[in-house]
């Protein structure tokens, strides 16, 4: 592989209890592209994120993030955590939270000044949420709100971007707010790595798919991995969704 | 009135009573903010109530009732079911709330147990110990509202130091984790924060009613502000008004003890707030809702009819 590998991940296995939820995999991602993974529920795609960035502990493997662990990597890394994950009737605005995302690099005991204030300003505007700085953000739309937690990733000023889920019950405005937003980041070099369910827009959006379930299934650009086989390994019987034919026509645009 | 300030400074126990439990309101005011947006309301009630185990243990260990040595005892009891808590939650999949029950009814029921069989000892110290259910402020002297002074102020102290972590860890704890920050170590300081405040509030109100002091003042802050910074201040004065006025209320106008005088105080600003607070008051919601619904189901009634009518006109 030409490109230098910003994720290295080596025989991962998580379990919750007795049921592995991600089974033995290997995977390399490429720098500076938009990466996709696609899988059915269930299929380990939120925990691949979650165990690379020691949020939830691994059964065994290891990972690597810029050839080191990711606990000396952070500053390295930006993480857009699932939108339902937090209780967005929390008493605050939307500046406050984009700000959240300096809290890394200011170091304990030390508030968040003017700097940041006007870093997390401009970091709001990317997302085109600038009117909103301060709305209470229990007032947001979900696409809104959305926006909002991609914005304090980008305040992370990170290399490397994990999402989770961005694409989830957003609007239209947003989805094409958040695309931009990803071509941005990758015409800086950045690599972007997202869960994603819609396998229509998956071609388009992204350069690069991992396929998984449980187990990895397959990963490479999609002229390589985007195939009926591999999507009936994915998504097993299941699999109506598309029909061949236009799988057939992404594949060899 | 001046009459009541003036007591208020020189009369020794209502000074004591009144400060004691001002004091107790803002450090639990401002801490059940964070229990209550983690959505740990009940974390308090479980702290409070394994906290009297530890007082009778103390107690049989030294046989003095001197507040320190029972206030540690009842510090490390609280602290250990927090540990048990976390334990549970973490490596058994029981959820939070069974686990609080749980920790909750066991210590509880052992230090129930503990107070009965000092109790039956026929030893003439014993007297006492169960003014712990419900507090007993009236009892409070100046060294006990000096000790609590400083519990509260270095508790408060910590939460100043580290409000953006714990704010950071209340709104978003898997970012925080992210981040590098140890979520696991700020989320037992946070509680062992709480355990001061349950000690704090001990002699005052009471195992039984300490939750109230915890979620009360928060929930009635959380109607009147959309920041978190001003809620946290909101809650704090909240309690301390709470503190006070059921303090006053008790010792010059009635003869319901402090303990239940100050939660009746604090819960009718809670009531008040969550009924009338503006945007946030149900009052106004209902309002609104009477009005419009109101309007607008005649309005469509009115339409259909007159369709209705139209079309049977023409017929």
């Amino acid at each position: 592989m030409s490109e230098q590998a910003v994720v290295r991940i080596n025989d991962l296995t998580v379990a919750y209890g007795e049921k592995p939820v991600l089974w033995d995999v290997d995977l390399e991602l490429p720098e500076g592209k938009l990466i996709a993974i696609i899988g059915p529920n269930g299929a380990g795609k939120s925990t691949l994120i979650k165990a690379t960035l020691d949020l939830i502990p691994r059964a065994a493997g290891s990972v690597e993030i810029f050839g080191r662990p990711y606990s000396e990597q952070r500053h390295l890394v930006g993480y857009v955590p699932q939108r339902g994950s937090v209780d967005w009737d929390f008493p605050t605005n939307a500046l406050d939270v984009v700000m959240m995302g300096t809290y890394g690099q200011i170091g304990w005991f030390k508030r968040p000044g003017k700097r940041e204030r006007e870093w997390a300003s401009h970091c709001l505007e990317q997302v085109g949420m600038a009117d909103y700085a301060n709305r209470q953000i229990s007032q947001l739309s979900g696409g809104q709100q959305q926006r909002v937690f991609l914005a304090r990733a980008l305040a992370q000023n990170a290399k490397l971007y994990f999402m989770d889920e961005p694409f989830v019950g957003v609007d239209a405005m947003t989805e094409r707010a958040i695309v931009d937003l990803l071509r941005n980041l990758r015409a800086q070099g950045k690599t972007v790595v997202v869960v994603h369910h819609d396998l229509d827009s998956a071609p388009e959006y992204f350069d690069w798919l991992v396929l998984l379930n449980v187990r990895l299934i397959a990963a490479g650009s999609f002229a390589e991995t985007f195939t009926p086989e591999n999507l009936t390994r994915t998504y097993g019987g299941r699999m109506q969704l598309l029909n061949q034919a236009s799988v057939a026509t992404e594949v060899t645009r | 009135m001046i009459q009541l300030l003036y007591d208020l400074v020189f009369n020794y126990t209502l000074r004591n009573v009144a400060l004691g439990s001002a004091l107790l309101g803002i450090v639990s005011g401002v801490l059940g903010c964070f229990a209550v947006l983690r959505r740990q309301g009940l974390l308090g009630d479980a702290l409070a109530h394994a906290a009297l185990p530890g007082i009778c243990i103390a107690f049989l260990l030294t046989g003095s009732k001197s507040p320190i040595v029972l206030l540690i005892g009842a510090g490390i009891a609280s602290w250990l079911g927090t540990l048990l808590i976390l334990r549970i939650v973490n490596d058994t999949r029981i959820s939070e709330d069974s686990a609080l029950g749980v920790v909750l009814s066991v210590f509880f029921g052992f230090g129930i147990m503990l107070l009965t069989f000092i109790a039956k000892r026929n030893d003439a110290n014993q007297a006492g110990l169960d003014k712990f259910l419900f507090g007993q402020a009236a009892a409070l002297v100046a060294s006990d509202v000096a000790l609590m002074a400083l519990l509260g102020g270095v508790a408060l102290l910590i939460v100043v130091l580290l409000y953006k972590e714990f704010k950071l860890l209340t709104f978003d704890p898997g970012f925080a984790l992210s981040l590098g920050y140890n979520t696991r170590q700020l989320s037992v300081l946070l509680t062992s924060l709480i355990v001061v405040a349950v000690v704090i509030g001990l002699q005052t109100v009471g195992v039984v009613l300490m939750a109230a002091m915890l979620i009360g003042p928060a929930v009635a802050a959380r109607q009147w502000t959309n920041r978190f910074s001003t809620m946290i201040i909101l809650a704090g004065v909240f309690g301390a008004l709470s503190g006070l006025s059921g303090a006053l209320l008790s010792v010059t106008q009635t003869r319901i003890p402090t303990g239940p005088m100050v939660i009746l105080s604090m819960t009718a600003i809670t009531f008040i707030s969550i009924i009338f607070a503006p945007n946030r008051g149900i009052f106004w919601d209902w309002l609104r809702r009477k009005r419009h619904g109101k309007n607008y189901l005649q309005k469509a009634m009115n339409e259909w009819d007159t369709q209705r009518a139209a079309k049977e006109g023409r017929l």
